[in-house]
């Protein structure tokens, strides 16, 4: 694995990771309990699809996933702005997810072509997942697609996908203070 | 509106009552079933179905009154238990 490899797939776990914390935010409040169990176990998936890219690169780099996940400082982390919102409104969560989702096939099926075979297995074996993710954002799109606030949300998200990962929203500091709080209460190096 | 779902394990065998999903239409079902009894690998077929479209019929009338074609009442465990004691007493009175 190059460098550039390993930041692309960096930017990716970290995507995963933070999408995956936003939308559990959703579990016991979602607007149906059904969609209550489905998109959790989306946000869960996601959070697992970070696991295993954050070992493909700990491998690489001679650490831990859990440090690659947890031990780094805010400013570290290689994912869009999209995904760290806190997005309390439920058209705006799922005109997120059809954007997210969207962004996510085509980079999964780049990297499914990968030369490294570990890294297109990984992308392909993530890939048969993010299919139900797809049909699930699908579903919501066209059930929302002509209601204004769904399609005003759309238009005031886009810009942030492809709006670079070297800046982040305050909301990033916020999540990272709750996400890393239980690790930070113990010294480095501790054993869980 | 309450969709009834039943799930073919393999290929070839009949599809069972897996459980129930709640969902606005039928997109809806299709992908809260998915999520629930299809997508991670323990289904090869769904069949998701508006409750209101099963038909249910569980009064019978026994037209024919040939009750006689049942087996209730009849409790083989006495049966067996009254053919036991008499098999034991007749062996006791031949060896005597």
């Amino acid at each position: 694995m190059n460098e550039s490899e390993a930041r692309s797939l960096l930017e990716i776990a970290d995507d995963e990771l933070i999408l995956g914390w936003r939308d559990s935010e959703w579990t016991g409040i979602a607007p149906l309990l059904e969609e209550d169990v489905a998109f959790s176990s989306i946000a869960q998936n996601e959070i697992g699809h970070a696991r295993a890219l954050y070992e493909l690169v700990a491998r690489d780099r001679g650490t831990t996933a859990d440090e690659l996940a947890f031990d780094r400082m805010p400013d570290e982390y290689r994912n869009s702005r999209l995904v760290e919102l806190r997005l309390l409104d439920w058209e705006k969560t799922i005109a997120r997810h059809w954007l997210y989702e969207q962004a996510d096939a085509e980079r999964l099926e780049r990297l499914k072509q990968s030369e490294d075979s570990e890294i297109a297995g990984l992308a392909a074996k993530i890939d048969r997942e993010e299919a139900y993710h797809r049909m699930h954002a699908k579903m919501w799109f066209d059930r929302l697609k002509d209601e204004p606030r769904f399609t005003t949300a759309l238009e005031d998200l886009r810009p942030l996908l492809d709006g670079g990962r070297d800046d982040h929203t305050p909301e990033l500091g916020e999540l990272w203070e709750e996400m890393t709080i239980v690790r930070r209460s113990q010294p480095a190096g501790t054993k869980w | 509106m309450i969709y009834e779902v039943f799930r073919q394990e393999r290929k070839g065998q009949p599809f069972q009552h897996a459980g129930s999903v709640e969902a606005p239409d039928h997109a809806f079902a299709d992908v809260y079933a998915r999520e629930q009894y299809g997508r991670r690998g323990e289904s090869t077929a769904l069949w998701v179905v508006p409750r209101e479209a099963i038909v249910e019929v569980e009064e019978f009338v026994d037209e024919l009154n040939r009750n006689y074609h049942r087996v209730d009442g009849y409790s083989l465990k006495a049966k067996l238990k009254e053919a036991r004691e008499r098999v034991g007493s007749a062996l006791v009175a031949r060896d005597r």
